[in-house]
């Protein structure tokens, strides 16, 4: 396929100044049907909006079945033309070794620097001043999810944030109800573990530890109250006995769970289902506590490609993808935050106008993608889904060995 | 078939032939996989060795970190626990497969009827990928749809049997699986064994009136002993690289309970971004594996020569 491109541009190079049409392969993760929908929005917006076609390259799995085989496409000579990763850190290399497109030129002509909102996500796609990737949205951790009905059955009132929460729970459990539901899966844990952390501890703790990678504070005062409070909430979700996140979420949409910490993602299973935020389920940023939101999401990155065709073509993709129309029709279908604070989003619910609202505030943090390694990461997450799923795993120990990793953080 | 050690005498006189070049054809034959053997296993498996004392993060690298991989590697909780998996797992497979594959070999060839028919049934599930192996039996034992189910719904409401959501008996769990899986492997192997007994040994120990059972475990099983070699190979390199079932029955969960070397490496690779660990705990799986079967090999195969 590529060398019939080839050929045609070469022997149109003569003949015509026109732009040509050339076909981008984009690999991505979203598979689900919300998010499939969504991503739809871009291949259409950019088949219609330029000459070039949308080659859809999804992955299967989640990201950590197609980040593997993304990045060794690149390394392995066979890049594609656009790809999803989470910015942060996991492209850095890639960067260094110069496989990414530089794409500070259309950056500074469009202007991305003035409409980014938060800065931070265009700080992480940032290297020595060059900016590498398209930041396409805002998907934040810091939610917590309450079902009404679970707690109309038990008699209870919905509790506003996690220390009425947490006094609510015994009641909630007499009643028949898990209080809180939880996948088994690590990364489940280990975000949930992410929420209580900045929620209880506040945000300055949070920072220093996951910032300036400070062990010393994982082991002050603020972190024993949080490890204390996630030795609770294992009691808690004890008897949740689901893999998946949204069969945890579907324990909430009918009222088997009082509870769930999950990022905003599981809204939109609960507008699959039916359910009116504030009438059917409340959601609660930052657990009620600190009403702060993470700023991680999804970014494309474009690998470096030797036809000239595909680089220009690449580059139109960039400035569709950070377009105000596409980051409207895209951000809407995902349930998902625009990283444009120019946007009119009225058609968004009651919750994302929450999120958005903290986001206007300024009530941001770093994601923990953008602070720390992938390595490091994946050391904490096998280090907390121990500690969930063994009872016998003290606070106090899990405290030292959450400290230790820290100690080694870069 | 001449000696092909034994220099040819020339009658010109002129100097024997470089031995290099005897057999010219055969040796430009065996090239192809002299060379996969060098390049290949050898050359690969010492380029990951040499990385396992770099830095490497997503790409390799040569920035030298001496030994601080290996020390990171065995101060990690979760490969203590994926050793300790292994080791459990290796023991509980090898002894169950051998003794089932055995008895099950021993019962087909008492010449029962149907026998082509039980063959085909317990070769069948080795016909199957450990993913899909691993995927059915999470169904069965996952206590909402599978077997706890099946016994409540009969009435027997307290019934408990949730192997892969409890950390303590998850191991089994997976032993189930892989047995499921393997015996009837081992079986044939067993029974190819079995048929190659002379009918006379067995007309000795009717005519010495020695019990059937005393037969097999006295005369018979000790003739077999290179069938057992090789089963026990095949077995052995079917529990070091087990990570598919895992992958398949339980990520590595409840927790981190049914992790497995396998999928330390790849996870700390991949996932992980850092190839200098992943390397590092492959290496160790290469020294264990080596500790193991180079003296017994060697004992086994190379001592033979001298007979």
């Amino acid at each position: 396929m590529r060398t019939i491109t080839g050929l045609l541009a070469a022997t149109a190079l003569t003949s015509a100044s026109a732009a040509f049409a050339t076909d981008l392969e984009v690999t991505h993760w979203w598979t689900s049907g919300g998010e499939a929908a969504a991503v739809a929005e871009f291949a259409k917006a950019f088949n219609e909006g330029t000459d070039h076609t949308w080659i859809d390259g999804a992955i299967a799995g989640s990201g950590s079945t197609a980040r593997p085989i993304i990045v060794s496409r690149i390394l392995g000579g066979d890049p594609m033309a656009a790809t999803q990763l989470n910015h942060g850190r996991q492209a850095e290399e890639l960067v260094e070794e110069g496989l990414m497109m530089d794409l500070t030129e259309i950056a500074e002509a469009e202007g991305w620097k003035d409409v980014v909102n938060p800065p931070s996500l265009l700080d992480a796609c940032t290297l020595d001043g060059k900016i590498y990737c398209a930041p396409i949205n805002i998907h934040s951790w810091q939610w917590m999810w309450l079902s009404h009905k679970a707690y109309a059955d038990a008699g209870l009132d919905v509790p506003q944030n996690w220390d009425e929460f947490a006094a609510s729970a015994p009641q909630l459990a007499e009643a028949g109800k898990i209080p809180l539901a939880m996948g088994q899966q690590a990364w489940q844990s280990n975000g949930a573990f992410g929420v209580m952390s900045i929620a209880i501890a506040g945000i300055d703790a949070w920072t220093d530890v996951f910032v300036n990678k400070n062990e010393e504070t994982v082991m002050g005062p603020e972190y024993t109250k949080v490890f204390e409070a996630a030795a609770m909430a294992r009691e808690f979700s004890k008897d949740s006995k689901v893999q998946d996140w949204n069969l945890a979420t579907n324990l909430v949409i009918t009222g088997q769970a009082g509870a769930q910490i999950m990022g905003d993602w599981a809204q939109g299973e609960f507008a699959v289902a039916g359910q009116v935020a504030g009438e059917d389920y409340t959601c609660l940023p930052g657990l009620g506590a600190n009403e702060v939101i993470d700023t991680g999401g999804d970014a494309f990155y474009f690998p470096v490609n030797d036809d000239p065709e595909v680089t220009a073509a690449q580059k139109e993709l960039a400035s569709i993808l950070m377009s105000k129309e596409a980051q409207v029709a895209f951000n809407l279908k995902k349930g998902s935050l625009p990283v444009r604070g120019d946007v009119d989003l009225s058609a968004a619910n009651d919750c994302m106008k929450k999120g958005l609202k903290i986001l206007a505030d300024g009530g941001t943090v770093p994601s923990g993608d953008m602070a720390l390694s992938r390595d490091i990461l994946d050391e904490l997450e096998d280090l907390l889904t121990e500690f969930w799923s063994d009872p016998s795993y003290s606070p106090e120990e899990a405290q030292k060995a959450y400290a230790e990793i820290i100690s080694r953080a870069e | 078939m001449p000696d092909s050690n034994a220099a040819p005498r020339r009658v010109d006189g002129s100097r024997p032939p470089n031995p290099l070049f005897r057999n010219l054809t055969s040796k430009l034959a065996a090239l192809p996989m002299v060379l996969t053997a060098l390049v290949v296993f050898i050359g690969c498996t010492g380029w990951t060795i040499v990385h396992s004392f770099t830095g490497s993060k997503l790409l390799p690298k040569l920035n030298w970190v001496g030994f601080d991989q290996y020390e990171k590697l065995w101060n990690t909780r979760r490969w203590l626990i994926s050793i300790e998996n292994l080791a459990l797992y290796g023991i509980f497979s090898l002894c169950f497969t051998l003794v089932i594959g055995f008895t099950l070999a021993a019962l087909l060839d008492r010449k029962i009827r149907f026998e082509a028919a039980f063959r085909t049934i317990f070769l069948y599930p080795f016909a199957l990928s450990f993913i899909v192996t691993g995927l059915v039996w999470q169904w069965i034992l996952n206590p909402d749809l599978g077997i706890q189910h099946v016994v409540r719904s009969m009435g027997f409401t307290g019934f408990e049997f949730d192997p892969l959501y409890n950390a303590s008996i998850v191991l089994y769990g997976l032993l189930i699986a892989g047995l499921w899986q393997g015996t009837g492997f081992v079986m044939v192997i067993m029974l190819a064994g079995l048929r190659g007994i002379d009918e006379d040994v067995w007309k000795a120990a009717r005519v010495d009136g020695i019990p059937v059972w005393k037969t097999y475990i006295r005369v018979i099983i000790p003739m077999m002993r290179p069938v057992f070699i090789t089963a026990l190979v095949v077995i052995t390199s079917g529990i070091i690289k087990l990570y598919d079932l895992v992958v398949a029955m339980t990520a590595g969960g409840p927790g981190i309970a049914s992790e497995v070397p396998a999928k330390y490496v790849y996870d700390r690779m991949f996932s992980s971004q850092n190839l200098g660990q992943g390397f590092a705990a492959s290496t160790m799986m290469l020294l264990a594996v080596a500790i193991i079967l180079i003296p017994w090999a060697y004992l086994e195969f190379g001592g033979k020569k001298h007979d």
